[in-house]
């Protein structure tokens, strides 16, 4: 069935060309049903794809050029489980985003809706493609999309801070990826991720070819908001509506960290194969440090929207912890965490949008006690807050369980006590954020906080059920996550398979079909060690700590306060002073955080 | 093959970054931006570079005849027009930002920041 591939990409492209071309014939209503068919069309038709690959690699070529011997001219898409997921999840995603701005944006448009699409059917072909190239283009077209949609409501100077500022960082990103393929291609002359991966397999590994990688790395790095690439997510997420934030937050970061598992999977592993150490340890020191400090910087938030956005640069960091463990364990752990956080993440920006159309204001301060009727988005906000933590079996607990169990396996577990830290600090900072703006807790003022000038809410239709009900329905499904029945098998099933090299490339360049496995995965709900389920729980009570430290701090006794102050003041300071929303800045920490990964990967890749 | 053009290459690359980092005015960054994407056309180009090829078109050539690589030219071409839609996209963007804040100076935008 591997005619199918193609479907989830070129529907949304057609159809949202057709509804611009259609403007000025179609009635708008018919528009927005053309729209949400279409994300439909391509979220079925991505889960008949994860389906049927969970049998066998699918491979497309396009214009019917297979490879011939064993040579790859052509290009492909090939999809396996865990790239045929993220698919799913992104058109999943973007049937929630049209749906939630039938009334969120309805004053919008037409073209919100072509770019909604476009930016759909670009990170469902960069989810399936089996082609180093053709992954560059879906990159670029996924982020042309995404900066104007970051930048919609260009009247405003907030959204044109974030779209300038993420547009100039990622697109230095997709050069940098650019360049690191033209120096494969010079190597290996080839294209295709299994045939580089094949020419490459079994050299030493050569300057150039660490370059390269550092380069790709670099680039997809940079969509994936890694310390020090991270700065532009805050300002993009902060501005952009409401249902884009949930896309970005969702799927298009996480598609960043897909790509780097991607190429060291298919290519890289071959030539670093025997120095997987060293790409190890300074990935899960990039992914720790992120994960830290992106939670701090959400503790240090007022703005829900930016709140949001530094959480996910913490959650960004915890996935790319578990791709770098590099065992299958901790892949499977990256895949629920990417499909429950992704939702959950999801249905608190689209509860954020519920507040700023009510409230008019999306400031957790000036907000105090605000929210008190807004029952429905209490629920959910609280709920999600609950969700992200990783307490035993809700939401996120599956992928942090099957984290540790693969960290474990590998002999490094002094990074769960840290994901821990992090995942109960970003989400102390939510639970606060809800407790004061829904509930009326705490202090009014916090000096603490940045606080952010407002933002212009949406000239909405008041339509707070249909608000409510997909940010509900988007929760629920998240918070299962960890409960669904055979997920776990399933995702580790499709992380080997993932990081199964020669089987791939056998697969993709010969044609060979999948040995069968005779033995049924099972249906069971996962089970899970001793240590993760402490975790969960540890993580919960320093959730709870940090938000009532965020919203009693004031209480403490003088001298701890004044205390803490001194010491803790000027590195909050300087934290923030770093994330100045200034581009040319961003670019400077990209490049020396570029440099600096190259130059240690130079001297310990050889 | 010498050196020097990857050597041109990467220093391109890096001046267009200088550009952009000490850039003042966003018509300017965006022009910093397309220099350092030029330097991925000269790299494309000189990877596939063969001393003493030819245009890779065959029509009427003997077969045999040495050609430099003709799927680095497509992925230049590729390159161009994708990333023509960005420099397109910054531009408008600039030009919001010369009516909202009456000047192009990106040190000027930041509202959001910390």
């Amino acid at each position: 069935m591997s005619w199918l591939l193609p479907i989830p990409v070129v529907v949304p492209l057609l159809v949202g060309a057709l509804n611009i071309a259609g403007d000025h014939v179609l009635p708008r209503r018919a528009g927005d049903v053309l729209a949400i068919s279409a994300a439909a069309t391509s979220f079925v038709f991505s889960l008949v794809i994860m389906v049927d690959s969970m049998q066998d690699e699918l491979t497309h070529w396009f214009g019917g050029w297979r490879p011939r011997s064993g040579v790859a001219l052509g290009i492909a898409f090939t999809a396996d489980p865990l790239g045929a997921g993220a698919a799913a999840l992104a058109s999943g995603l973007t049937v929630a985003a049209l749906v939630y701005s039938l009334t969120y944006m309805a004053e919008a448009e037409r073209f919100y809706h072509t770019l909604v699409l476009v930016f759909c059917g670009a990170m469902c072909g960069f989810a399936l493609t089996g082609d180093i190239f053709n992954m560059f283009v879906w990159f670029e077209l996924m982020g042309v999309a995404a900066y104007a949609l970051a930048g919609f409501k260009i009247a405003e100077l907030g959204p044109l801070q974030g779209s300038v500022n993420m547009a100039v960082t990622n697109t230095i990103g997709a050069y940098f990826v650019l360049l690191g393929i033209a120096l494969l291609y010079g190597k290996t002359g080839a294209l295709n991720l299994a045939q580089i991966g094949r020419t490459l397999s079994g050299q030493r590994p050569s300057g150039l070819v660490v370059v390269a990688f550092t380069l790709l790395v670099a680039g997809f790095l940079i969509k994936a908001a890694i310390v020090p690439f991270h700065a532009w997510l805050a300002d993009a997420h902060a501005v952009a509506p409401a249902p884009v934030c949930l896309l970005f937050s969702g799927i298009m970061v996480e598609l960043g960290l897909l790509a780097v598992a991607r190429i060291y999977w298919t290519v890289f592993d071959a030539p670093f194969g025997s120095h997987q150490a060293s790409v190890r340890n300074l990935l899960i020191v990039l992914g720790v440090v992120t994960a830290l400090l992106g939670s701090v910087m959400c503790f240090l938030q007022s703005h829900l929207k930016r709140l949001l956005a530094y959480s996910t640069i913490s959650h960004a960091g915890a996935m790319l912890v578990g791709i770098a463990v590099l065992n299958t364990k901790s892949l499977a752990g990256v895949a629920t965490m990417v499909l429950s956080h992704g939702l959950i993440k999801g249905a608190l920006f689209l509860c954020a949008g519920i507040v700023l159309v009510n409230l008019r204001d999306i400031d957790e301060l000036r907000l105090h006690g605000r929210g008190r009727d807004l029952r429905a988005a209490t629920v959910v906000w609280i709920v999600g807050a609950i969700g992200l933590v990783g307490f035993p079996y809700v939401g996120s607990y599956l992928g942090h369980a099957q984290l540790d169990e693969g960290a474990t396996l590998s002999h490094i577990e002094w990074i769960q006590p840290l994901l821990m830290i992090a995942s109960g600090i970003s989400a102390g900072a939510i639970l606060r954020a809800g407790l004061r703006v829904f509930r009326g807790l705490g202090a009014r003022e916090d000096d603490l906080l940045s606080q952010q000038p407002p933002e212009d809410p949406p000239e909405t239709l008041r339509g707070n059920p249909l608000l409510i009900a997909v940010a509900g329905t988007v929760l629920a499904l998240g918070l299962l996550v960890s409960l669904v029945p055979g997920i776990a098998q399933r995702a580790e099933y499709g992380a080997e398979r993932f990081r199964d090299r020669a089987g791939y490339a056998d697969r993709v360049l010969h044609g060979q079909p999948m040995k069968r496995t005779e033995a049924q995965l099972p249906f069971a709900v996962a089970h899970t060690g001793t240590a993760s389920i402490l975790y969960g729980v540890g993580a919960a009570l320093l959730t709870l700590t940090v938000a009532a430290f965020g919203l009693w701090r004031q209480r403490l006794p003088r001298p701890y306060l004044r205390g803490g102050g001194r010491i803790l003041g000027p590195p909050v300071a300087a934290l923030k002073a770093a994330h100045s929303g200034v581009v040319g800045e961003y670019v400077m920490w990209i490049t020396a955080g570029t440099a600096l990964i190259g130059a240690i990967w130079a001297f310990t890749l050889r | 093959m010498s050196v020097f053009p990857y050597v041109v290459a990467a220093w391109i690359c890096v001046v267009g970054i200088y550009g952009i980092v000490t850039s003042r005015n966003l018509i300017h960054l965006a022009l910093c931006l397309t220099v350092t994407q030029s330097s991925t056309y000269l790299l494309l180009l000189t990877i596939g570079y063969v001393n003493g090829g030819g245009p890779p078109i065959f029509k009427g050539v003997k077969l045999g005849t040495t050609a430099v690589d003709p799927v680095v030219q497509s992925l230049v071409l590729t390159d161009i027009v994708v990333s023509v839609t960005v420099l397109a996209l910054i531009l408008a963007l600039a030009l919001n930002v010369q009516k909202k804040v009456g000047s192009m100076d990106p040190d000027e935008i930041p509202e959001l920041r910390g």
